[in-house]
């Protein structure tokens, strides 16, 4: 009988704490798809309901939200690309090639990791307009195609993959070079799957490093560019909340794909 | 590890696969703290560097005096102290619904994480609709017979949103650590338990909460760091300016106007300082109780 109460309780809890949870993401839907009239009522009948809020922003004369759009594509692609080439050379030379000066390398990784970002906002504001590169594609991207996270986690995959595999490729003939591209990163998949998926997400959700390096309307990425609409807009809550989405479904897809890994990533180092 | 084959001794071909990393760090991270560094005792100003001097710790000793800056560090700390309690609870809570025996794990899962994967631009967008003056909670508020207000705007209310809205965010993230360590707790203690007869409860204060304490450790410092470099929504909702009344205004969101508004360059780099002092010292104590046993 309270096996039975206690049960129900959990279940309700959980329940209630998944609705707390959707709730947000449902409610801004719906009233993305509301015309502007009926944006404050509260009900409106399914057959009112528009996509035009979101054809309207994509080819928008007012605000250049495609660029927008393509601009995070564009820069967190390339920037997840890049971290992942770099990322892991570091890591594998890091895990395998032994080297002067390797471990006080590895130990300045670490140091690295344990510093806030913020603490460099101010110098590389002033190096990158140094460098002309403010307002750039190259501010927005090259500065942050290396992350120290990134090469600890690949060192410690490198580390799992058996040594007899590379010294196979050794006696086949295979270059240092050509182990590490046709031998471990192959075996690497579920590494660099972790990586691409925190290096992308984190770089399409990213707000004050693009808020500070994006200064015209046409180098703003979605993120700072929605932050704009809302600050210029917003009584238009149906047009926001579309960008609002815009933003966050094509996320929120690439999660319920790779849920595993994401999940794992999480599990296994704590860091989002 | 030791055989001496020609191809394990190419230190060379070593230099060369961190040479992108150690370009990339040196040009973008280290060569800027050290020139951050060198700021905060400088009186610097961007617009006209000729006219930069240098001023010691004058920068330094200005955080002692400044107003301003104790209310940002005084809001940061509220929010850290509101936030991370909740958090930790709330996120052991549903790891532990999420590991009992409950009929759709994963969808529970799934949902309880979606938050995390929201940018926080989108995340403050959407709270701002719903708690807005006609918004939605304040409809259903109004059933209660309370007064609804517009509470991003309220003094006393704006930084209270906040920290619920970072709960919201935040708790499945670290429930998903949670749930990890549950996994790592051996099931035949809690055998051993019912053959003794305990119940439910005193399993949970018994062996799930003394066997979870090196993660709840992790937890709450990951919380208290994140809750430390909190921008995004302050900026956003409160436009860049840590209204109302600097309600909102945060150590980060501080250094950032004094950096890129009032182009202090020096004083914010010593804030910078600042922050990163207390980041570190509550790292040490995580690395120095975990005893490095994670990154050998």
């Amino acid at each position: 009988m309270w096996k039975r109460a206690a049960r129900i309780f959990l279940y309700i809890i959980a329940i209630g704490y998944a609705c707390i949870t959707l709730f947000p993401f449902l409610w801004s839907f719906f009233t993305s798809l509301k015309l502007t009239p009926d944006t404050n009522k509260w009900w409106v009948p399914v057959s009112r309901l528009t996509m035009e809020n979101y054809t309207n922003l994509i080819f928008s004369h007012e605000y250049p939200f495609f660029q927008w759009f393509i601009n995070s594509l564009i820069v967190a692609a390339v920037v997840t690309v890049g971290n992942l080439i770099i990322n892991s050379m570091a890591g594998f030379a890091l895990a395998r090639i032994p080297f002067r000066g390797r471990s006080f390398l590895f130990y300045l990784v670490l140091g690295i990791m344990m510093i806030p970002p913020q603490v460099i906002l101010v110098p590389i504001y002033i190096l990158l307009s140094k460098l002309n590169w403010v307002d750039t594609y190259y501010g927005l991207t090259i500065p942050w195609m290396v992350n120290s996270f990134g090469i600890f986690l690949m060192r410690q995959f490198f580390l799992s993959i058996p040594r007899e595999l590379e010294e196979a490729g050794f006696i086949d003939g295979l270059s240092r070079w050509g182990v590490f591209w046709k031998i471990i990163l192959p075996l690497s998949k579920p590494a660099l799957a972790t990586q691409t998926i925190f290096i992308f997400m984190g770089n399409w959700n990213s707000f004050m490093w693009p808020n500070l390096l994006a200064s015209s309307e046409e180098m703003y990425t979605l993120p700072v560019g929605l932050s704009t609409l809302y600050g210029e807009y917003n009584a238009f809550w149906n047009h926001i909340l579309a960008g609002t989405m815009i933003m966050t479904i094509p996320i929120i897809i690439v999660f319920l794909i790779f849920q595993r890994h994401f999940i794992r990533g999480i599990a296994t180092t704590g860091i989002k | 590890m030791k055989r001496k084959k020609r191809w394990t001794s190419d230190p060379f071909m070593g230099y060369l696969f961190v040479l992108p990393a150690v370009a990339c760090l040196s040009a973008f991270f280290i060569g800027p703290i050290l020139y951050a560094f060198y700021l905060s005792f400088q009186h610097f100003s961007f617009l006209n560097p000729e006219l930069s001097s240098f001023v010691g710790l004058d920068n330094y000793l200005r955080l002692f005096t400044d107003q301003r800056f104790h209310r940002a560090l005084w809001n940061t700390t509220l929010y850290s102290l509101g936030v991370v309690p909740v958090q930790v609870s709330l996120s052991l809570l549903l790891a532990l619904i999420v590991d009992s025996k409950i009929k759709g794990k994963t969808f529970f899962r799934v949902t309880y994480f979606l938050p995390t994967v929201t940018s926080s631009v989108a995340v403050s967008v959407m709270f701002l609709y719903l708690i807005k003056k006609e918004g939605l909670v304040n409809l259903f508020l109004s059933q209660f017979g309370i007064q609804g207000r517009s509470w991003l705007m309220d003094v006393d209310f704006a930084l209270p949103s906040i920290m619920l809205m970072a709960i919201w965010t935040t708790v499945g993230q670290f429930m998903v650590i949670y749930l990890a360590g549950l996994q790592e707790i051996p099931q035949d203690l809690y055998e051993a338990a019912r053959v003794d007869g305990a119940g439910g409860w005193r399993q949970f204060w018994h062996i799930t909460l003394p066997l979870l304490k090196p993660t709840t450790f992790f937890i709450v410092v990951m919380s208290i760091i994140g809750t430390f470099q909190v921008f995004d929504q302050m900026y956003i909702i409160s436009k860049g300016d840590g209204g109302p009344l600097d309600a909102t205004l945060t150590v980060v969101l501080y250094l950032y106007n004094e950096a890129f508004k009032q182009f202090d360059m020096g004083y914010a780099s010593a804030i910078a300082f600042f922050l990163f002092a207390v980041i570190l010292i509550l790292t040490i104590i995580q690395r120095k109780i975990f005893k490095d046993e994670t990154y050998q």
